[in-house]
């Protein structure tokens, strides 16, 4: 027993220290890599590096453009992923079974591989290079998010549904007034699982932006690490400021709504 | 219009149009557009990637009609004899030796400790779960910092640290990727074990500790093969995860560095299909990765997901 909780606090420490160490660095006016440099020392901590991060890739703009890729993101699935989870699970139609099952061959499909293609597709034959169209485009539609939105509807007694539609509900107005009120827990876990997609992308945006300012942050801080760092004063301090600002908005949603991760998605998925 | 459709059909079920629509027309408005979307964004360009690789494909200014010749396997036999995609292609595997059994072990073993009543559960299962949903790119910063040649790892080692430095040794490069993977990717393979540990039956559990089992037999006896379609799933996972290996051989080894020891094929295929404009040949690369993981996945359904 007492094994087991060392072997856990040790599992913990690994997964943390690089997070602190992180912090630390992003703290520290002259980078210190000895083992000392681990612990903070007041007059080594200056907020330096975050100003040096912002001049070097504007961080502001690049939050935007991560927030504008993950917004659009996030109403994609929320509305054309609502749709099609509630069908699957309520409406019997032509085609569901074979609707269902693209979905989950699509789980298995990495998406890396169909780059070159849809690079080709989006960037030279639609012309959507350098614009937020041809970044939310492939990302559109969560179809996680949908499986998640069609477990927690398939929950819902049959009886509520029939009622509506006896009183002569349409299906949008059953959906909208009915169903989805009583799904919202289901809601924010799709927005959850959806989030940490494209704000922590990075293959793909990198493809399709060459403006910088329309490169969400992931991409901006990877080319100052890649080019400009090498010329900066105190580069891992400038990229560990980049990497908090990066980190802190998954991490404080996943921290708040901790629960939420863990219960719901991933027990439907083994399930499922 | 859909409205309207939907109604008319409550009216009449079993009607002309419930025959051929089926009950709720409805559904089929409402999935389309997510069935459009997968048809554009994941039909259409794994076709569009086939026909590509058997064609002589290259950009030209949008709207110009330019013939592309059908070459059939020549873009293969250009990958395959370019010792840069066969390395990517090692440097697969090497990573995959190592990630998938780490991934396999750890994450079971973690789960089982998490799992019934212990101190602090919360706090552990969160703090194993950060990696996972933080940005590779934000990650691999202090990675590179870590692992510097004068990084804290080394002064830690000491005279023990490796030279040249873990990330720039050809040796060591790849290894230190897989590590590093399997350490990002670890929180979520521990959460599916803890989900499939609720279905492994408690009686299982009893009539091993009646016949006089141990913690480490009953684990060998009851856990492992209860976790079986998990085990299977998390390899299968870890294996697609491992083959679209990118961000970190691009920020990580700067490109795939040392000398190409660290490139992925994913890597190599962004360098020949993009960056050198050759998009026939990266598509090749990637028909050949699809296919590779798909026989990689048959082969591990085989071992692991045997029936004793």
């Amino acid at each position: 027993m007492r094994f087991r909780f060392v072997a856990l606090l040790v599992g913990a420490f690994v997964f943390l220290f690089p997070f602190y160490y992180m912090l630390i660095g992003s703290l520290q006016g002259e980078p210190d890599p000895s083992v000392s440099g681990a612990f903070p020392s007041p007059g080594n901590l200056t907020l330096h590096n975050y100003s040096e991060i912002d001049k070097a890739i504007s961080l502001g703009r690049s939050l935007i453009n991560s927030g504008i890729f993950t917004g659009g993101v996030i109403l994609g699935t929320l509305v054309f992923g609502v749709l099609a989870g509630y069908a699957l699970a309520r409406l019997r139609f032509r085609g569901r079974g074979l609707v269902f099952n693209l979905m989950l061959l699509i789980q298995v499909v990495p998406f890396q591989l169909l780059t070159i293609p849809l690079y080709v597709l989006i960037v030279r034959s639609y012309g959507l290079a350098d614009s937020y169209g041809g970044m939310i485009l492939p990302f559109l539609i969560n179809s996680t998010a949908v499986f998640v939105f069609r477990q927690y509807f398939l929950q819902l007694p049959e009886e509520l549904f029939d009622a509506a539609r006896i009183d002569g509900a349409s299906e949008l107005g059953i959906l909208w007034r009915v169903a989805v009120p009583l799904v919202r827990p289901a809601l924010l876990t799709g927005v959850l699982l959806t989030f940490i997609g494209p704000w922590n992308e990075f293959l793909w945006p990198f493809l399709i932006t060459k403006q910088q300012n329309l490169q969400p942050l992931a991409v901006s801080l990877s080319n100052y690490l890649t080019t400009v760092s090498a010329r900066a004063a105190n580069p891992f301090g400038a990229v560990l400021a980049g990497a908090c600002v990066l980190a802190a908005p998954a991490v404080t949603l996943f921290l708040i709504f901790q629960r939420r991760f863990i219960s719901t998605n991933l027990s439907s998925g083994v399930k499922g | 219009m859909s409205r309207l459709a939907s109604s008319r059909t409550h009216r009449r079920r079993g009607g002309v149009l419930g025959r051929i629509l089926g009950e709720h027309p409805a559904g089929t408005a409402f999935v389309t557009p997510y069935v459009v979307f997968l048809a554009a964004v994941f039909a259409y360009p794994l076709g569009f990637a086939v026909y590509m690789s058997f064609h002589d494909y290259f950009f030209a200014a949008p709207g110009a009609i330019v013939e592309r010749p059908f070459v059939g396997f020549d873009n293969y036999v250009t990958v395959l004899s370019d010792p840069a995609v066969r390395r990517a292609f090692g440097n697969v595997l090497i990573f995959l030796v190592i990630n998938v059994p780490l991934t396999v072990v750890l994450a079971l073993g973690l789960a089982t400790a998490l799992n019934g009543a212990i101190r602090w559960r919360t706090f552990f299962r969160v703090s194993y779960y950060v990696p996972y949903v933080t940005a590779s790119v934000a990650v691999v910063g202090v990675w590179l910092f870590l692992f510097n040649s004068n990084g804290l790892v080394n002064s830690i080692l000491g005279p023990l640290a490796p030279d040249p430095s873990w990330l720039v040794n050809s040796h060591l490069a790849m290894p230190t990727v897989a590590i590093y993977v399997t350490w990002k990717q670890l929180g979520f393979f521990i959460l599916l074990y803890l989900a499939a540990l609720q279905n492994v039956s408690k009686d299982l559990y009893e009539a091993a500790s009646m016949d006089g089992a141990g913690h480490w037999k009953s684990f060998l006896n009851v856990t492992v093969p209860g976790v079986r379609p998990a085990t299977t799933l998390v390899v299968l996972v870890a294996t697609v995860t491992g083959a679209n290996l990118f961000t970190e051989p691009y920020l990580l080894t700067g490109g795939g560095g040392p000398d190409g020891a660290s490139a992925s094929p994913v890597l190599i295929m962004y360098q020949r299909g993009i960056e050198q404009g050759n998009p026939d040949i990266g598509s090749a690369i990637g028909v050949l990765l699809v296919i590779g993981v798909l026989l990689l996945a048959l082969i591990e359904r085989r071992f692991v997901g045997r029936e004793d």
